[in-house]
């Protein structure tokens, strides 16, 4: 496991192998070998795109949603949660502690079309208590990068 | 009225900066790649930011100790001890506005009219005027590409004369990268002993080393202690350039001399930086170890890329600079760097601009994205290799 590496990588998926190799000192092969095993072994669980949506003129929205169920002998809520990311309109599932137990980012088209999934899907659950919809209006910041305002260097050109 | 009669004419004669000219052309151009500046990308880390922000909302607007705030020296004195194995007492520190503000009491509590003071270069271009307008001598020491930039007891000893007050010790150098080693010091110290030199060692990228070793002071070397200025600061450790906030530790006579100099210049260094300042020490080891791993990856990369262009650079080890040599495009650094902005407008800084002996180099920092260098690399690749096509 290379710890150096997955920083890079966390940082941008997109640094060529060639570049990822000059920059931690070890060769090109060392870092596809170390990328390849680190998947197989399921410590890369993939590589995306971090996309405002916004910006282009598709509707995109996004809701958290807290649910509260109730655990099933031994399974708690494994079995729940494990339905639930199943569908394609489900981005996120994470088991909470305290006064909910899932949260579910959930995305769609437009409002109504979430409220529906919420409605017709996530609450008549077996085992789903209770369902609460909050949309998310602004995305300021996203998976470490900075989603609103211009990138800018106001350093001046040089500086002894 | 005629100025020239009234101003100064010891200032009035300092040399300007080598790269006023540069800076005056990348400011007309749009789309100016700059290698240029050396100062941190990095913003300020945000719980150093708010601890700043909270000093001013308790309502700290008020000048602190001459020598800085007891709390600060004393978390300098914890930090020097965890970090750098180097023992001072607080009344061993004075906070100052920055690093150079520590140079210039440094060497105005240590030099006389007439005292020569060595300065090897390429080194940051402060210390000759201030060593000028404090009456003393600079005297330069040209160091060499070949043994890494590194000051020799040779050279050093072949400079030495009956007027030989101090030494600057630029370590890890802007703009070369280089460092000096443990052993390295160890050579030149039996002759600044010898010589009965004091050093001021400029340690403000101490945090900012690459090999196998942690940064090393002088002062930590037996019988240099009692010799030593160490002057270093927040502006690269934390990326706080803007706070404007330094240190210097010395024995307590030297100390308190130059606080008498900085009490009557300066007051007290900003007291929002001093609140910061304390945040950055007690939790902030962890950032600067972020910040370094980045610096340590895009230094790989921008070394490795002027080496394949064939402008070879010796491996930086410290700071934030590669220091490639140019010498084989024919081309003077002036030169080099006014056609390679003009046409790629890609802005370097020529080598001469630290000293004579910086002839033949650039100086190319690397704070900035991977995106940013890579592109301003590929561009000063399609320089060179036009370069030799037009020949």
């Amino acid at each position: 496991m290379n710890r150096e590496l997955l920083e890079l990588l966390e940082k941008n998926a997109r640094y060529t192998t060639a570049d990822l190799a000059t920059m931690l000192g070890i060769s090109a092969d060392e870092v596809r070998a170390e990328i390849a095993k680190m998947q197989k072994e399921g410590l890369i669980r993939g590589f995306k795109t971090i996309i405002d949506w916004e910006r282009l003129d598709s509707a995109y929205v996004s809701a958290l949603i807290e649910l509260k169920i109730t655990p099933l002998p031994d399974l708690g809520f494994e079995d729940a949660a494990k339905k639930i990311m199943q569908y394609d309109e489900v981005e996120s599932v994470y088991l909470m502690s305290g006064s909910y137990d899932l949260t579910v980012i959930v995305k769609g088209k437009t409002f109504q079309e979430v409220a529906m999934f919420v409605g017709k899907v996530l609450a008549p659950m077996n085992g789903v208590i209770s369902t609460s919809t909050h949309f998310v209006l602004r995305r300021y910041k996203e998976m470490d990068v900075i989603m609103c305002g211009e990138k800018g260097d106001d350093r001046g050109s040089f500086w002894l | 009225m005629d100025y020239s009669k009234k101003l100064n004419s010891k200032a009035a004669a300092l040399k300007p900066s080598g790269i006023r000219k540069f800076f005056d052309i990348s400011e007309q151009m749009d789309n100016v790649i700059s290698l240029g500046v050396g100062e941190p990308d990095f913003q300020t880390p945000w719980h150093i930011r708010r601890a700043g922000i909270e000093s001013l909302e308790g309502g700290k607007t008020r000048y602190t100790a001459n020598r800085g705030m007891e709390p600060l020296r004393k978390e300098i004195v914890k930090y020097m001890k965890r970090r750098f194995n180097l023992t001072y007492d607080p009344n061993e520190v004075v906070v100052t506005v920055g690093g150079s503000e520590a140079i210039d009491l440094a060497v105005r509590a240590l030099v006389e009219p007439g005292d020569e003071v060595l300065i090897p270069q390429p080194s940051f271009v402060c210390y000759e005027p201030i060593v000028t307008l404090a009456g003393g001598v600079p005297v330069t020491i040209e160091l060499k590409s070949y043994n890494n930039f590194v000051l020799t007891p040779e050279q050093l000893e072949s400079k030495i004369t009956s007027k030989t007050k101090a030494l600057v010790l630029p370590y890890p150098s802007n703009p070369t990268g280089g460092i000096m080693l443990r052993q390295d010091l160890e050579k030149i110290a039996p002759i600044i002993k010898k010589h009965d030199l004091m050093v001021i060692s400029d340690e403000i990228y101490a945090e900012l080393t690459f090999g196998e070793d942690r940064h090393v002071s002088i002062a930590e070397i037996p019988d240099m202690w009692e010799r030593t200025v160490i002057v270093s600061g927040f502006s690269k450790t934390y990326s706080m350039t803007g706070w404007r906030l330094g240190y210097a530790l010395a024995p307590e006579p030297i100390i308190s001399l130059m606080t008498k100099i900085h009490q009557f210049a300066i007051m007290s260094a900003p007291t929002t930086s001093q609140y910061a300042a304390i945040d950055a020490l007690k939790n902030g080891d962890n950032d600067i170890k972020k910040m370094r791993n980045e610096y340590n990856a895009r230094r790989r990369l921008v070394v490795n890329g002027f080496n394949e262009i064939g402008l070879t650079c010796f491996e930086p080890l410290g700071a934030f600079y590669a220091f490639p040599s140019i010498k084989s495009t024919g081309l003077t650094s002036e030169e080099f760097c006014e056609k390679l902005l003009y046409s790629k407008k890609v802005a370097m800084v020529p080598g001469n601009a630290f000293g004579d002996s910086g002839e033949g180099f650039v100086r190319v920092s690397y704070c900035y994205s991977v995106e940013h260098l890579k592109e301003a690399l590929r561009r000063t690749a399609e320089f060179v290799k036009e370069l030799k096509d037009g020949e």
